[in-house]
């Protein structure tokens, strides 16, 4: 009887663990069954490579929120990935043991901190700032990509300052005792041994970026063209379902899931490339 | 110092220093903003039981986003503690289950908020016929924070010394009493420390509660009732543009309570971990 009841409690187990197992499943199944007949009735290259959005004249192309996108990751990761790998190093070879707690908490602070009040924060001091000193109206792929910058910095300080602290001492320690400066040694010597692991920090900022809806919507002017440079306004894939998704019917309201769909393959190949790497930093210890 | 002599050297000094120096004043700048604009904008009005087109009080929002946290915890919690004792208890290390239940789990929390947002309008809200309600934005923020569950569980679980269940193995005891009695009690702050992250991640959500729970500030009659969340009314609120002061004083509240959360959660890690020490 006690046999069956461990039996029992071990599926009870198993089942709940399944979960995220059908979870992941039913996302997909979810997306893309609505997601791909909308793109196929569009037209795959009208679709992906469509120069206009105008939900009111059946034309959904979504090329400009791709670039969008990647224009606004690209300008966070230029801000992010160089402060946050610095940071990471100053957390793992520099910070004095006193202040190691106040510091780290600081940074994971700012991994919780909402992201209406990011794009709030972004609304009211980034947007009047780059209006008043740089021109343009202000919401801007710059303002976009400065506040993804900032808000990328947790997940790259956290994944790269782990891979650092797992770098053995003796790597550093040799080159000191060959006569290196503490930061030649730390620069040259330590930080390659960790490479994969700070990539993986990269990637996974990358992610979050991408993904990044709130935050971005409400500093980023939401246009749906290709901007011209900087201070252009920019929409991205994550704006574009949250602007239109609580009014949109019919053949629109698809062409925003497959939006999602499109969004969702880029998050899934980062997450792929994400698993690989870290992978690859567990094997080079 | 050699450092002197080499000015590479010391330009990395520099580097590192300043990006710890900008990181830091980046997040002291925003809780400070945050702080100081919002405390003055703080009214008794703002905490009054209805809203209206005169007074958008956030109460309602605060009582919904309780009864969001409430719901959602209490499909994600279980699940996610009881896969945590699967992979941890029960699971060989190594087998493929295993690997295909860490992907995605690992997946599953790499998936930004607006497709969980989109996901569960398809789902919870159309197919299943939830409408935008309560129960709908619950279900989709579950499973948003399930795979946190399961990894502070598991880590919490792992963290309790192996002695502990041969103890009770060797006292007689099956591994299911072990699991209950043993195991699960010693991690119990670090479970605890886990739960209160996700209820922060839940409270500062917008992108997927906004199109599955809507965004009707009232408190809810039943769970089949659309709500608005905390931060979905301070998105509402900025969007609207008219009521700024009452927007700082949201934004405030909202912070204050993720940061109280997280604090909280750190607190009762730490203490999980003293009490490992002294055993």
């Amino acid at each position: 009887m006690n046999q069956g009841k461990e039996k029992l409690a071990k599926i009870i187990f198993l089942i709940a663990a399944c979960t995220s197992v059908a979870a992941v499943i039913v996302i997909c199944v979810f997306l893309f069954s609505e997601g791909l007949p909308a793109i196929a009735q569009i037209g795959v290259k009208d679709f992906l490579l469509g120069m206009t959005w105008r939900p009111g004249n059946n034309i959904f192309g979504i090329f400009p929120m791709i670039i969008g996108s990647l224009m606004v990751t690209a300008t966070a990761l230029v801000i992010g990935v160089p402060i946050g790998i610095l940071c990471a190093v100053y957390l793992a070879f520099y910070c004095p043991k006193t202040i190691y707690t106040p510091v780290k908490a600081m940074t994971e602070l700012m991994a919780g901190i909402p992201s209406v009040v990011y794009g709030f924060f972004g609304l009211v001091v980034m947007v009047p700032l780059i209006r008043e000193h740089l021109g343009g109206q202000g919401y801007s792929v710059l303002a976009a990509g400065l506040l993804l910058g900032i808000m990328i910095l947790p997940t790259i300080i956290g994944v790269s300052e782990a891979a650092m602290a797992a770098v053995p001492k003796k790597y550093a320690e040799g080159a000191l005792a060959l006569g290196a400066t503490k930061e030649r040694s730390l620069f040259f010597a330590a930080l390659p041994a960790a490479k994969s692991g700070i990539l993986a920090g990269v990637v996974l900022g990358i992610g979050r970026a991408l993904g990044e809806t709130m935050a971005v919507v409400m500093v980023a002017g939401n246009q749906p063209t290709i901007p011209d440079g900087l201070l252009d306004g920019v929409r991205t894939l994550t704006s574009n379902i949250i602007l239109e998704m609580g009014y949109a019917t019919d053949l629109h309201r698809e062409a925003l899931i497959a939006t999602g769909v499109v969004l969702f393959i880029f998050i899934l190949i980062i997450n792929f490339v994400f698993s690989i790497l870290k992978e690859r930093g567990n094997h080079e210890k | 110092m050699k450092s002197k002599r080499d000015p590479l050297s010391t330009f990395l000094l520099t580097v590192v220093h300043a990006a710890a120096a900008i990181a830091i004043f980046i997040v002291v700048a925003i809780v400070i903003y945050v702080v100081v604009n919002g405390v003055p904008n703080l009214s008794p009005e703002l905490f009054s039981f209805t809203y209206n087109s005169d007074n958008q009080s956030m109460f309602p929002s605060l009582i919904n986003t309780l009864l969001m946290v409430a719901l959602a915890l209490v499909m994600a919690g279980p699940i996610g503690i009881l896969a945590a004792i699967f992979l941890v208890e029960y699971a060989a290390s190594g087998s493929k289950l295993v690997r295909v239940i860490r992907l995605t789990t690992e997946t599953l929390s790499g998936i930004p908020s607006i497709i969980f947002g989109l996901f569960g309008r398809i789902c919870f809200v159309v197919v299943l016929g939830m409408g935008l309600s309560l129960i709908s934005g619950a279900c989709t923020v579950a499973l948003m924070i399930l795979p946190l569950v399961i990894r502070t569980t598991e880590e919490a679980l792992i963290s309790v010394p192996k002695s502990y269940r041969e103890g009770s193995y060797g006292l007689g005891a099956g591994k299911l009493r072990t699991v209950f009695r043993i195991v699960l009690p010693s991690a119990l702050p670090g479970i605890f420390a886990g739960v209160i992250l996700a209820v922060g991640r839940i409270v500062g959500e917008t992108a997927a509660i906004i199109y599955t729970a809507g965004s009707i500030a009232e408190i809810p009659s039943s769970i089949f009732d659309s709500t608005r969340t905390l931060a979905v009314h301070m998105y509402v609120l900025s969007n609207e543009g008219l009521y700024i002061d009452k927007t700082y004083a949201t934004a405030f509240i909202l912070l204050l309570l993720v940061l109280a959360l997280n604090a909280l959660s750190t607190f009762v890690a730490k203490k999980l971990t003293k009490g490992a020490g002294e055993k």
